[in-house]
């Protein structure tokens, strides 16, 4: 029945679902992994009650967290192989042992650290625990420094060269491939994402219980808290996507020219074009409502500046460009939200109000999903603009596919969609139960039943008092 | 050649991680296998508890196996994925199901039917795919010019589908054993009743699954039945004899322990009979793993990291064994 579909395509739409669906939870736990280190360190260093309190409010959180990430983090390194093969047998030789690198990272941070994090604080003293909350932080973002190593060679490749078999292999030092040209740029602004993601639903949290009850401490820190952030890394997010920006327009041209709706050169100087229907048929935008000269002052930091068109490259290489063009506004436009949602704190704390403005608790509410979906859909920007190439320029995503057939890829397309909806669905509910309690001062530690969420970590055997086990 | 000898290295570290996979999400997922056979309440918290804190650790020796797989032998990988493409998908999300039960089992009483099923149903999945994925790589996957060459369903014969009954079977034996070691009171004593049953299946089924192998197209008959290495080839089904009498001696003898690591030994030695039929393929009679292997220098960027790493992973799993090495209870090991 779903032999009318093309493979391919279904093929892409699994693992886009799969893979959006994992990079919520990691997206989430890097910045709640560090956003745990600067509590306890507070915690430490003035011996505040609150920060207490506020560690093993969200360490709970944490725990879910990381543990569905695991869970759908290990569909991830099989749909590489069962839909994905050809690519996977060409590029093996370089990404594979990256990702090898990648799970061995989790591992060793699950392993020695998660544990005694999650379930250690009586059992090993305050100092050790602390330096387990930092490792599992620093582990968090090493994992993440090797899966943008991998992504952005795909986007930018460097370092291989092509054996008889096809494959690429390593042309010598690991160092090019690893540090590739977009790497840096592509680390720095989802990391900080991850960030801002993390601060934004801190933020929706505290705004949330500040509503119910305007007195409450820990709600009042983390508000405080979220909005520092919001404040002052939305900028700075802002400075490193333009950054990243300009990167990917010298490697990527095609893909900056498909975000900004480009069809067309521009000798003069490009327009932006703030809104608009791509209509690459016809080459052109329909509707179209633009600044003039603003766009090459973006993107050449110079508002005369030419540009080339989409026209200018072959027609079989251009990616989707609407998909690319709205899920790039979505991103941009979240971004200055987030940014104005730090501004308007700034003057409620200037004015001495942060706690009182309702308005401001209300929008921190609405904002608190949007960096899940401010970090979607600037990974469907960056993955479809990479299209119609897996491995960029070098290797085109209708000859990576595994010999598949239509029927067995929707099946299982269908059958993740419902797994995951009712799987994950449970445990978004969960994390939202655990959310809508509020802070409490003594906030008890995780409570000592089986909820390890990943790892082997020993817990009921760690934090139990004797004689509680029965 | 020095990177023949990786080769082999890196074979070894993947078929270690596969068989430390099997042996140990193994009982884990034969636990979920017998659930349905288990009390609710005191009898279901405990088996559950038994394997809390330890499956986890477990089942990360599957993403080590496969991320191995694509990392030294990408061409393997890129084969048997495909070949096997609905087995391994149904085995994912039957992981999905049962890791997140584990987590949200607690959270609710009044949702805890369902996570148990879905516990249960996840197991068996996830088991049965795994054995049907063994069989269908024993009887071969076509391979043309590197590629898998077969349809989406080539996997399934009455052969597979037999090693797909075997291991849920197998699976069944180990948990039931882990739990006469874990448990206590009317768990252990339903315990060692199923295993003395599953014990028997078990080893009807290797020896089903053994007389079938020669059957298949291949030469593995040779491989176990040509002079000399028939003196060697010999030693493991009597190895297998010896370690199943010792099994039903044990408990009849109500020891606690020895059941569990006979049963373990059962499955080395099936892992070894494995080992026999197919090195050094990776695909029977298609790829060696030298056809398969990643070039010199992804080998050897990836050793530092196996070499401190595995190491350190096995010291803290021994640990984390040790520190719940006792009885679990109802709330918990104590």
């Amino acid at each position: 029945m779903f032999d009318q579909f093309d493979p391919v395509v279904l093929a892409r739409a699994q693992f886009a679902f799969t893979v959006s669906f994992h990079f919520i939870f990691p997206a989430f736990s890097i910045g709640l992994a560090s956003y745990l280190m600067v509590l306890e360190a507070l915690w430490l260093k003035t011996g505040r009650a609150v920060y207490l309190d506020l560690f093993r409010y969200w360490l709970k959180i944490f725990a879910v967290v990381f543990g569905m990430g695991v869970v759908s983090g290990v569909v991830m390194s099989y749909q590489f192989g069962t839909n994905w093969s050809v690519f996977s047998t060409k590029a093996g030789p370089i990404i594979g042992p990256l990702m090898a690198y990648e799970v061995l990272t989790a591992f060793f941070l699950e392993a020695g650290f998660l544990g005694v994090m999650l379930f250690g604080m009586n059992k090993v003293g305050r100092r050790l625990h602390f330096f387990a909350t930092c490792m599992v932080a620093l582990g968090t973002l090493i994992s993440a420094t090797w899966i943008i190593s991998v992504n952005s060679w795909m986007q930018t490749p460097a370092g291989y060269a092509i054996n008889a078999k096809g494959q690429f292999v390593p042309a010598g030092s690991w160092l090019p491939i690893i540090f590739n040209p977009s790497f840096p740029y592509r680390l720095v602004h989802t990391v900080i994402a991850a960030y801002l993601t993390t601060a934004f639903v801190v933020g929706g949290v505290g705004a949330w219980h500040l509503l119910k009850d305007r007195a409450n401490a820990g709600a009042r820190t983390m508000f405080s808290m979220a909005m520092w952030m919001a404040a002052l890394v939305a900028p700075i997010q802002i400075l490193a996507g333009d950054a990243h920006g300009l990167n990917t327009l010298e490697h990527q041209p095609a893909k900056v020219l498909a975000m900004e709706g480009d069809y067309q050169p521009s000798p003069n100087g490009a327009p932006l074009i703030l809104f608009g229907l791509p209509n690459s048929a016809e080459a052109r935008v329909d509707y179209e409502v633009s600044i003039p000269h603003l766009g090459s002052l973006i993107l050449k930091h110079d508002p005369f500046a030419s540009l080339p068109g989409l026209v200018d490259f072959p027609r079989e290489n251009w990616p989707p460009v609407p998909i690319v063009f709205w899920s790039f506004r979505i991103m941009v436009a979240l971004g200055f939200a987030m940014l104005g949602i730090g501004l308007w704190s700034l003057l409620a704390r200037f004015r001495r109000k942060l706690y009182d403005w309702s308005w401001l608790h209300r929008a921190a509410i609405m904002m608190g999903p949007s960096g899940f979906v401010a970090v979607i859909a600037g990974w469907v920007t960056t993955e479809v603009g990479r299209q119609p190439f897996t491995v960029y320029g070098l290797l085109r995503t209708a000859e990576s596919h595994s010999p598949l057939a239509a029927p067995a890829v929707a099946a299982s397309l269908i059958a993740f969609v419902i797994v995951y909806f009712f799987a994950f669905g449970a445990g978004f509910y969960y994390l939202l139960r655990l959310m809508a309690k509020p802070p409490g001062s003594g906030e008890p530690p995780p409570p000592p039943m089986p909820q390890r969420a990943a790892g082997i970590t020993p817990a009921p055997g760690v934090v139990a008092p004797a004689g509680a086990g029965r | 050649m020095a990177s023949i000898d990786l080769t082999i290295f890196w074979a070894g570290i993947i078929g270690f991680a596969v068989m430390a996979y099997v042996v140990m999400d193994g009982f884990d997922l034969g636990i979920g296998i017998l659930f349905p056979s288990l009390a609710v309440g005191d009898e279901r918290d405990q088996a559950m508890n038994s394997i809390a804190p330890v499956w986890d650790g477990n089942e990360t020796w599957l993403v080590l196996g496969g991320g191995g797989l694509f990392a030294a032998f990408p061409l393997a990988y890129g084969i048997i994925l495909p070949a096997t493409y609905p087995l391994m998908i149904a085995m994912l999300l039957g992981l999905v199901f049962r890791g997140v039960a584990f987590e949200f089992r607690w959270r609710d009483p009044r949702h805890r039917p369902l996570w148990d099923v879905a516990f249960c149903l996840g197991s068996f999945v996830a088991a049965f795919t795994q054995g049907v994925t063994l069989g269908a790589i024993l009887q071969g996957i076509r391979v043309e010019q590197d590629a898998y060459a077969g349809g989406w369903l080539d996997w399934l014969s009455p052969f597979s589908l037999l090693t797909g009954i075997a291991v849920v079977i197998g699976y069944g034996l180990l948990g039931a054993t882990w739990l006469i070691w874990k448990t206590e009171g009317s768990s252990q004593r339903h315990a060692r009743r199923v295993t003395f049953w599953l014990a028997l299946a078990t080893l009807a089924a290797l020896a089903a699954v053994s007389a079938a192998t020669p059957f298949l197209a291949y030469d593995y008959w040779r491989r176990w039945f040509a002079m000399p290495g028939v003196l060697l080839t010999a030693q493991v089904p009597l190895l297998v004899a010896i370690c199943a009498a010792a099994l039903f001696w044990g408990l009849k003898r109500e020891f606690e322990r020895l059941p569990f690591v006979m049963a373990l030994a059962i499955f080395l030695l099936g892992f070894v009979g494995l080992g026999i039929s197919i090195y050094p393929y990776v695909v029977p009679r298609a790829v060696t793993i030298w056809d398969a292997a990643a070039p010199y220098s992804s080998q050897v960027f990836m050793l530092p990291g196996a070499l401190v790493i595995i190491p350190i992973i096995l010291a803290y799993t021994g640990w984390a064994y040790w520190v719940f090495r006792g009885k679990a209870g109802v709330h918990g090991y104590h």
